[in-house]
């Protein structure tokens, strides 16, 4: 890991990553954690407990197989039970793609994600506007900056009633939006949104993947954990 | 097995020893004794009289039901290479005596020492048959089974790739074969969360019917991570985990992957349950577990359940250590109840491991597993008496010496002889045939060759591959090679090609494999890394007839000697014959993978054009070759003449100059020049660059775009690299051309054609979207 000291500041950003039975990006978001400053804790599903955790991402990946409807058997992990009401209670939570899916499924954020409009899995390195920079996990981004990160998924397509549509667009809620091609059908573009608080963000491509140009199309993924990080030193320094 | 353990009652049926022709128990050792001229159906599983005589003389008896299950799938042509091994044996002995090499041919996978303390394991395997008649699964659980291979030796996978081809792109049995193809790949290898970073697609004629589906897996471990496949130390206990054993696959290996499709056995779907069912989610969870196993340091032997599953499983690990093994087939736990003990050894089940544990460790290794929520259950222990022997319901139902299944099957030296055909194949050269006459007939050669459903963009399939995740991908398809990060902190890793031109091959067996081999290598090094093994999976027709097995001989003989010259040594792989329907084989298919070592990932060089002003130069010898060519397949329809000329010694030269060319920082891109010829390259490197260029060309336009004169790469040297460049070339005996520099949006041949980029980019990317939705 590039942990590298300058990044870290007096405090240290615990950010626990949860893994469930096939998480498959949770050493990609650790590993993103630590690049931003961050130090990441790693979370067991089976586990109570969130081992005082700064924030919390749910990683992509394929929990359970996701055989029934993705994010729907994760709901029920035992982290969950803990994880849930500490969300509510205003603990950050980033939920990157199969993350996503299971906070919806947890009702920590409103819609679903169903199966792309194309029917294939996609992926392809994806430009994005985003909007909504007044949550803490995407204050270090300007509104209307134009970023490209991966997209890879096969139910990604977003979908939420006409009113829920209306509380996102008018709380500032969506934080990012598709440009360019429609990768997958998802309502107005969505690609991530927020609770009305800021602290939870559902996103559906993967900004872990974007850190750097050797492994990634860039490093415009890196402002998401930067923003986290910053936004919690910020608040622990304050204390 | 079709019924041949007979109906019993759910799990608790007492085993009813009739001496006689009743079927009411399942057929026991003693049963076998008493019965010794009850007629067995060993024609249905695929083996021959005289090979039914041999396990009678090997076991002093005829077969129990469950004795002739093992045997007829060991000694299968697919688990026992029995056509191929006499080949095979002088390709091992042929072999450059490496110190890298930790475990080659015969295990699992090849194990390499790739430096830094690390060993790189990799093969490539092929599931063609399956594939063909349920598309989807077929391809799944290719994927899985090279996956275990790797996991096997100890290494945690880290990437996949996939070689396929098809029959036309139109054709409407490409249309369904295809696409279930590619979304068996993509369910389970993004579900399984390994990257899917390149491989090749084709499309032939010869693949209607018999298309090929190769898989590759490559895994890393710490050197003293090594694990191989053996049961030692009497007393030790046998625990089977993973998945359930189901009725899926039985027979797959002895049947669907050792004849010849007919219409007659298709037609009647009697073949279809042979297919497995693929669980990514259990393969994930059975990865996971087995690693946390590895490093809890309780493994005593470990072998995965592939073709054959129990069979071979216990057959190869009792054979491999102390000799002997006692399998309670009771103990197996089964997702149909139903099961025999036949069906159970010869089940096909996916996601299933054995391992070898000391009595003392049992609970740990329960313990680890129940973490993962994987099942595991201990079948049986070592034993020192030399034989493996099963028991159901407390009968002896198996008891043979392990090794005359797992390695003393037979062995055939099966006639070879050149067809007389082939000499009228190689006459027909495609010098005669009609070329483009002028600038305009030159574009509309490339863009028909960028469009053609070989050459065209392949979007459309490796979109629905995750080529990210682990975060260690540094180059992906459409890349020479994908390149793999395994170190963080020093950049080390490895770079991965597979390439195989049937064409060439077809029309000259020795040299297509030399061409193969010499193609993945150069791939390999235009990314900068330096090629230290090989793998390949050999795709043939039926090694019964002898037209066939001189192509299979020669393409064999061919590899070898090339893995001399180049000192590139096979590791390991994978042979698929009977890939043809009737009388009409595929081509002569050896699909080559090569393993590369990067010091530095940071090195890497991408095809693509990315720096305006840098220096195009075409390394090697062009020469008018067009034998086997991309255009005339493409232009003509035309295959025959002579492949293009092989030479080693200019290959190594080549590998060696664009090695250090990138290690000094010297290129902006790099790409091997093959199908389609110096016109293809050019395309495929501005499109993906993004950047145009402009070239002038020293003789006839039409040779120097099209012809495939091998040992050649494109390159563009950074400014103020070109002196130094062209004295390494020089240095390395390396012909160089400066041909022209980088930049502007058309792909500019003076005095012949311009193409912008936006009308290559359309031609190029539309065409597998056109065909396949």
């Amino acid at each position: 890991m590039h942990l590298t000291e300058q990044t870290k500041t007096a405090v240290t950003v615990r950010v626990g990553i949860v893994t469930f039975p096939g998480s498959l990006d949770d050493d990609d978001a650790a590993r993103a954690v630590a690049r931003a400053g961050g130090e990441p804790v790693r979370l067991w599903h089976a586990d109570r407990g969130l081992h005082g955790v700064d924030a919390v991402i749910l990683p992509g990946g394929f929990s359970y197989g996701d055989y029934l409807r993705t994010g729907a058997i994760a709901r029920f992990a035992p982290v969950m039970s803990d994880l849930v009401p500490a969300a509510r209670a205003g603990l950050p939570v980033l939920g990157i793609c199969n993350g996503f899916q299971i906070l919806c499924e947890a009702h920590l954020l409103p819609g679903a994600l169903t199966r792309n409009a194309g029917l294939h899995f996609v992926n392809r390195d994806q430009r994005l506007r985003i909007e909504g920079t007044r949550t803490l996990w995407t204050d270090q981004y300007t509104p209307g900056q134009e970023i490209v990160i991966p997209l890879k998924s096969g139910e990604g397509r977003y979908v939420a009633d006409a009113a829920t549509l209306r509380d996102l667009a008018d709380g500032g809620r969506v934080i990012a939006r598709y440009l360019g091609i429609d990768p997958n059908g998802s309502v107005g573009g969505i690609a991530g949104i927020a609770n009305a608080e800021g602290s939870v963000v559902g996103l559906m491509p993967h900004p872990e993947h974007a850190i750097d140009t050797l492994t990634g199309p860039g490093a415009d993924g890196l402002g998401f954990f930067g923003s986290l990080i910053s936004s919690v030193t910020a608040r622990l320094v304050r204390g | 097995m079709n019924g041949h353990a007979g109906p019993r009652a759910d799990g608790g049926a007492v085993s009813t020893r009739v001496a006689g022709a009743a079927r009411t128990g399942p057929d026991t050792v003693e049963c076998a004794v008493a019965t010794p001229d009850r007629v067995q159906p060993y024609a249905e599983l695929g083996l021959d009289a005289g090979e039914y005589d041999r396990i009678r003389a090997i076991l002093h008896r005829r077969p129990t039901d469950a004795e002739l299950a093992i045997y007829s799938v060991m000694w299968s042509e697919h688990c026992s290479y029995k056509s191929s091994k006499v080949h095979l044996r002088r390709l091992a002995a042929k072999m450059p005596r490496s110190d890298a090499l930790l475990a080659g041919m015969g295990q699992n996978a090849g194990v390499v020492d790739v430096g830094a303390g690390y060993a790189v394991t990799f093969k490539i395997e092929s599931h063609n048959h399956p594939s063909y008649v349920e598309p989807h699964q077929g391809a799944a659980t290719g994927v899985g089974g090279i996956v275990r291979d790797i996991l096997a030796m100890g290494a945690r996978p880290v990437a996949v790739m996939d070689s396929l081809r098809f029959g036309p792109a139109d054709a409407p049995d490409t249309r369904r074969v295809l696409p279930g193809v590619v979304s068996g790949i993509s369910f389970y290898g993004n579900c399984l969360g390994l990257p899917n970073i390149g491989g090749e697609l084709a499309f032939d004629a010869c693949y209607a019917g018999n298309p090929l589906v190769n898989a590759l897996c490559v895994g890393v471990m710490r050197h003293a991570d090594l694990k191989l496949a053996a049961a030692s130390g009497p007393g030790n206990k046998v625990i089977l985990f993973g998945a359930r054993t189901g009725p899926d696959g039985i027979g797959g290996a002895s049947v669907l992957a050792s004849a010849t499709f007919g219409d007659a056995i298709l037609g009647s779907g009697a073949k279809r349950p042979s297919v497995q069912v693929g669980d990514p989610f259990m393969e994930k969870l059975l990865v996971e577990c087995s690693l946390e196993l590895f490093s809890a340091g309780i493994i005593t032997g470990i072998q995965d359940l592939g073709a054959a599953g129990v069979s071979c499983a216990t057959a190869e690990l009792a054979a491999a250590g102390t000799g002997g093994m006692r399998v309670e087939l009771d103990a197996v736990p089964l997702r149909d109840t139903s099961l025999g003990p036949a069906e159970i050894l010869m089940s096909e089940s996916q996601e299933r491991m054995m391992a070898v544990t000391e009595p003392g460790s049992v609970a740990e290794f329960m313990r680890i597993c129940a973490k993962w929520d994987v099942p595991a259950t201990v079948i049986g222990e070592v034993t020192a008496t030399g034989r493996l022997v099963m028991i159901w319901h407390g009968d002896v139902v198996v008891d043979i010496p392990p090794g005359t299944a797992a390695d003393e099957g037979p062995v055939y030296d099966r006639p070879a002889r050149r067809p007389a055909s082939q000499d009228a194949l190689v006459a027909d050269d495609p010098a005669a045939l009609p070329r483009p006459a002028d600038g305009d007939g030159l574009r509309d050669t490339l863009l028909a060759l960028a469009g053609s459903p070989d050459l065209a963009a392949k979007t459309w399939v490796t979109q629905q591959y995750d080529r990210y995740v682990r975060g260690n991908t540094v180059l992906a398809t459409p890349e020479d090679a994908g390149v793999l990060r395994i170190d963080e902190e020093s950049g080390f890793g490895v770079a991965l090609a597979t390439d195989g031109n049937a064409r060439y091959t077809r029309l000259d067996p020795y040299a297509g494999a030399q061409l193969a081999l010499a193609e993945a290598c150069r791939n390999v090094a235009a990314t900068g890394a330096r090629p230290i093994a090989a793998t390949n999976c050999l795709n043939f027709g039926s090694p019964e007839e002898p037209a066939v097995m001189w192509q299979f001989a020669e393409a064999v003989r061919g590899l070898g000697d090339a893995c001399v010259t180049l000192g590139v040594p096979v590791t390991g792989g994978n042979v698929s014959f009977y890939n043809q329907t009737e009388h009409a084989a595929i081509h002569p298919t050896p699909v080559v993978g090569v393993l590369g070592v990067h010091d530095d990932v940071c090195d890497r060089v991408s095809i693509g054009f990315a720096s305006p002003g840098a220096s195009i130069v075409l390394l090697g010898e062009t020469r008018p070759e067009f034998g086997g060519s991309a255009w005339a397949h493409v232009m003509h329809g035309h295959l025959g003449g002579r492949p293009p000329r092989v030479n080693l010694v200019a290959e190594r030269q080549l590998i060696l100059t664009l090695m250090a060319a990138a290690a000094a920082a010297m290129l902006d891109a790099a790409h091997d020049l093959s199908d389609g010829g110096l016109g293809v390259a050019l395309a495929e490197s501005c499109l993906r660059g993004g950047l145009g260029c402009r070239v002038r060309l020293p003789g006839d336009p039409f040779v120097w775009l099209f012809s495939e004169s091998a040992a050649r790469a494109l390159v563009a040297v950074r400014p103020g690299c070109e002196a130094a460049f062209a004295r390494l070339c020089a240095d390395h005996g390396v012909p160089a051309m400066v041909l022209g520099t980088v930049g502007g949006d058309s792909l500019d041949v003076e005095a012949c054609f311009a193409v912008p980029l936006t009308e290559l980019a359309d031609v190029h990317e539309r065409t597998l979207p056109a065909v396949f939705g």
